[in-house]
């Protein structure tokens, strides 16, 4: 019942529209790594290493000062806190590009921010701030999708409203007295937004997953999980205590295979049957910029009378026509989905996560999520911001301020995702995904891309091992609606000033860029190869 | 030549061998060899009977398998399902369920839910970042106001360093997985809170339960522990060993005997992991905690952990020690590193909320104070006893008897809260999940104490709750 993808003589995998159940052309691609780029990688990787091991030899035998903070005097009879090959990576590699991560800014997080200067004599071992202020730093880096994050503006006038009457803390649980009125009002809210039937809301997004996926589930269930969740659904699964098995990332016929696996033999050595089967996915996943494929896992899951966990983190705001998430960009019930789970600080501006599904579901969670009995709830100015940002999307403020948003994060992302490929980069993901993860594969290019972009005034974020594979370093750029033509055309310049700088271009499948008309039925692309 | 040819290479040896070989020993290796011939065509068996489903068998097996429903359904009396609304701000005077009321029940002790100074430095924040930070602590989500939180708490804790989470219940449980892993072996107290219990089963360590506040008891366990070492001194040179403990238990309002663990800390070598949510702001002659309140050099406490939801009416947790420690946490924090950073405008209600602390340390003798006088009118309830130290601003009252079933006690509390609600005292019953619970706490009532609350106050909500437990459990 589902199709193999076509091959295709330019090596890109173009999924058809299957038997229906797409409605829309889906077009995700996951280039090779060239061969000659792998194996230089490996052996950056082997340099390092071995140069790692000469610098701890010298810092063993005092050759060379040891920065690291140590033991206590007193304590260090103490079984060692740390094994040291446990650091190996952290005092050796990460040590050397420690300045790519963690920069800290001081203006909102928008499509322009102000970074503060930060310099290291001591080779990143410690940082000094010379009290420079770098402005207007172009912001690839923030998960600022429909660009919420102002300092200004109705969202900002209504939270500081909130603010001054109910304050900043709210010092109880959901069930003893932190249930406040605006609780429910935001609960109403994005239930209605979802077109589910309730939905209750948490204080972190994290904590919604590892916190409710144990109330789900338990021992003598099955979890089937992605590979490359994240790390909030992975703890979440591990201490609910059920089994867990992996499908290959976004691989339906993997999927298939495990559901059918467990149900016909149960679960192992007792062969009892499995209590209930639930399948773990994101709806943009955002290492990859891969979107789920989301019709295929909801014919199977109705096929094997699994349940679906769909955790919209990314993709809530960002797809979809009028921003209702993944499951409307393509074109499905949010009924189909048992549970609907997203956060509130990707796209809204504001922090928190929530569920979303039928009334007993959410019924449940509320007398038996470890949140609502252990955790504080959500600050009001936070729920009114979103409340705010929520309806804006919606359109109910009187405005068409949230379609065009949407629309515009939509049109970014096709036109920065083209400009690139046709620069020759290695773009991983779906076209329509806003995350737009760029492949440097090698370890100094890690650095290098980081610090080169910033002096041209761009923020990027870099990714590599343990968050990615090891040889598949990539940096990430995340679009914003916030983010005019003019911005977006100034970073791929210096993008492609950089790229040829440290030779990152390593597409075989150039696109010849095509001709700045608007879309008709008889134009196609041509690849050369 | 001719002696090399094939033919009398294979023929003459074998005429030799049936000339020379004794004839038994001929049979034997003929039987040996038609056996080997029999052995290699005969068919092979399978130890396992593996039944091969037919695929047509396979179907029927999906076709026939049915699920348990996602979630079982829930009563619709069910006590935790019905939430209290408060409508407006959950400060001192509260409005739950449209009724006005005096508010016992909220973590608010040194009142500073509805300071004026705490939300003027908020909306401050407010105009200048927004509202969220947009991504994680290493993706551009580090802010100034950040870093100046930590230097804040690590100076006014007297420790090298601190780190922030942007909630409380994720902070201890991201802090004890990062150290502590597979192998390892914790001690902590049966009265730990959930977050303490989720930590400690997300780092899938050996736990060991030692009885509330015992310390024969965790000095038994240590002993035991300390001949299976010298059973197996390799494995015990790399297993490392923490105590978890809390300043003031939330579950029990009593306080740890800290200069005993301390003791036995260095004994047994140990290290000691602290959670001061309780405890941070309200023990202690400058709200420093337990260690001030011990007298303790913080330096021999590993690890402090506590949220800022409580005393510092924000929302979020830190962690503070030495740098040794705290720095590991920020590559291994899971709810640090893979989680968005704390909001601005909390973190600079946090920081006016610690300005407030340092320029007026008397409102931590005042707070002492008040706890003592209800702690003193408490006393002698019929039918309920108190429970928790005479310093603690969050005790519990429980049933002196109980009915016989949870259930029962749950009812009758509730009888007792909803008196009380109706007649202008807002109090809550203590809330736990009854099946996760390694050591569930018996039902009982939170009566908290903050600092704005009058003499008066205190007065009326003592008296009210004697009228309640007479009228109800009598």
């Amino acid at each position: 019942m589902l199709s193999e993808p076509l091959p295709c003589s330019c090596g890109l995998n173009h999924i058809v529209h299957n038997g229906g159940l797409y409605k829309r052309p889906f077009n995700e691609a996951f280039e090779e790594t060239p061969m000659l780029v792998a194996v230089l990688t490996y052996v950056g990787y082997g340099v390092l290493t071995l140069f790692g091991y000469l610098r701890d030899f010298m810092r063993q035998w005092k050759i060379e000062k040891c920065q690291n903070a140590t033991e206590r005097e007193e304590q260090k009879d103490f079984v060692p806190l740390y094994q040291d090959f446990e650091n190996f990576y952290n005092r050796n590699l990460y040590m050397r590009i420690r300045d790519s991560w963690n920069r800290p800014i001081c203006s909102v997080p928008g499509a322009k921010v102000d970074m503060m200067e930060r310099v290291s004599h001591d080779y990143n071992w410690t940082f000094t701030y010379t009290g420079r202020v770098i402005k207007d730093i172009i912001n690839m880096g923030s998960y600022n999708y429909l660009g919420f994050a102002q300092k200004a503006g109705t969202c900002q006038e209504a939270a500081a409203k909130v603010l001054s009457q109910y304050g900043a803390g709210v010092c109880s649980t959901r069930q003893e007295m932190g249930n406040l009125d605006k609780h429910e009002e935001l609960e109403k809210l994005v239930a209605r937004f979802l077109g589910v039937e309730s939905a209750m809301a948490y204080g972190m997004g994290f904590a919604t997953n590892s916190m409710n996926i144990p109330a789900l589930v338990g021992k003598g269930c099955l979890i089937l999980s992605d590979e490359l969740n994240h790390a909030s659904l992975v703890l979440g699964a591990r201490l609910s205590g059920a089994t867990i098995r992996i499908f290959k990332h976004n691989n339906m016929q993997s999927l298939e295979k495990l559901l059918k696996d467990a149900i016909v033999h149960g679960q192992p050595r007792t062969r009892r049957p499995w209590k209930k089967i639930l399948i773990l996915v994101e709806g943009i996943y955002s290492m990859e910029g891969s979107i789920v494929r989301l019709p295929e896992v909801i014919a199977l899951k109705k096929k094997y009378k699994s349940y679906l966990y769909l955790d919209e983190a990314h993709s809530i705001g960002a797809l979809g026509p009028s921003g209702r998430g993944v499951v409307e960009y393509f074109g499905l019930s949010p009924e189909d989905v048992d549970v609907m789970m997203g956060t509130f600080t990707k796209s809204f501006g504001a922090a928190g996560g929530y569920i979303g599904g039928k009334k007993e579901l959410i019924d449940y969670l509320r007398t038996y999520s470890h949140s609502a009995v252990y955790a504080t709830s959500l600050s009001p100015p936070v729920v009114e911001q979103i409340i705010t940002s929520m309806k804006c999307i919606m359109g109910e403020d009187g405005t068409n301020v949230g379609k065009a948003r949407v629309q515009q994060l939509a049109e970014n992302t096709r036109y920065f995702r083209r400009r690139l490929k046709e620069m020759g980069f290695i773009i991983y993901g779906n076209e329509d995904s806003p995350v737009v993860p760029l492949m440097l594969y090698m370890p100094a290019k890690i650095g290098a891309f980081g610090r080169e972009m910033l002096k041209r005034n761009i923020g990027v974020v870099v990714v590599g091992f343990p968050a990615t594979p090891i040889i598949e370093s990539r940096a990430r750029f995340c679009l914003s609606a916030a983010h005019t033509k003019e911005m977006l055309d100034t970073a791929l310049k210096e993008i492609n000033e950089v790229g040829d700088l440290l030779q990152l271009k390593y597409s075989r499948h150039r696109l010849v860029p095509l001709l700045d008309r608007p879309f008709d039925e008889t134009t196609y692309e041509e690849t050369e190869d | 030549w001719e002696s090399f040819l094939p033919s009398q290479v294979l023929v003459q040896p074998v005429q030799l061998i049936c000339l020379y070989a004794p004839a038994y020993h001929l049979i034997l290796e003929g039987i040996l060899i038609l056996w080997i011939i029999r052995l290699l065509f005969s068919k092979t068996y399978k130890l396992q009977e593996r039944s091969d489903l037919t695929p047509k068998e396979k179907e029927e097996l999906i076709e026939e398998w049915q699920p348990e429903p996602l979630v079982p359904p829930v009563p619709k009396d069910h006590p935790a399902l019905n939430y209290n609304v408060v409508s407006g701000p959950p400060t001192h005077i509260i409005t739950v369920n449209g009724k006005e009321c005096i508010n016992f029940a909220s973590f608010n002790f040194l009142g500073l839910l509805d300071n004026e100074k705490v939300k003027s430095a908020a909306q401050a924040s407010l105009k200048k970042y927004g509202v969220g930070t947009c991504g994680p602590r290493g993706f551009y989500g580090t802010f100034d106001v950040h870093l100046e939180l930590e230097e804040r708490l690590a100076k006014f804790m007297r420790t090298e360093e601190a780190i922030i989470y942007s909630y409380g219940f994720a902070t201890i449980a991201s802090a004890i997985p990062a150290y502590s892993k597979r192998g390892d072996i914790v001690f902590v107290d049966e009265a730990a809170c959930f977050a303490i219990q989720k930590g400690l089963q997300a780092s899938r360590s050996n736990i060991k339960l030692f009885k509330h506040n015992d310390m024969a008891d965790l000095e038994r366990l240590l002993k035991e522990q300390e001949t299976e070492d010298q059973k197996n001194p390799r494995k015990a040179r790399v297993t490392r060993r923490f105590i978890v403990v809390e300043g003031l238990y939330m579950n029990t309002g009593d306080v740890c005997p800290l200069p005993e663990l301390i003791k036995l800390k260095y004994k047994y070598k140990v290290r000691i992991f602290l959670e001061e949510s309780l405890s941070f702001g309200v023990l202690g002659e400058h709200g420093r905690g337990i260690t001030e309140h011990f007298g303790i050099n913080i330096d021999d406490i590993d690890l402090i952990s506590a949220n800022m939801e409580n005393s510092l009416a924000s929302i979020g947790g830190f962690c503070c020690g030495r740098s040794f420690i705290i720095d590991h946490q920020r590559l291994s924090g899971q709810g640090y590193c893979f989680s968005a950073s704390l909001p601005p405008l909390l973190a600079a209600a946090a920081i006016e909320a610690l300005n407030i602390m340092e320029d007026n340390p008397d409102i931590f003798q005042t707070l002492r104070a008040k706890c003592e006088r209800i702690h003193e009118l408490l006393q002698g309830i019929s039918g309920l006893k108190v429970v928790g130290e005479s310093f603690s601003p969050a005790l519990h009252l429980q049933l002196e008897e109980s009915c016989g079933s949870r259930e029962n006690d749950v009812k009758l509390l509730k009888r007792v809260v909803d008196y009380c609600m109706n007649s202008g005292i807002a109090l809550t019953q203590a809330r736990y999940l009854e099946k996760e619970e390694k050591c569930l706490p018996p039902p009982s009532i939170r009566v908290v104490v903050t600092v704005e609350q009058t003499e008066q106050e205190l007065d009326k909500a003592a008296s009210l709750l004697k009228e309640a437990a007479q009228s109800v459990l009598n």
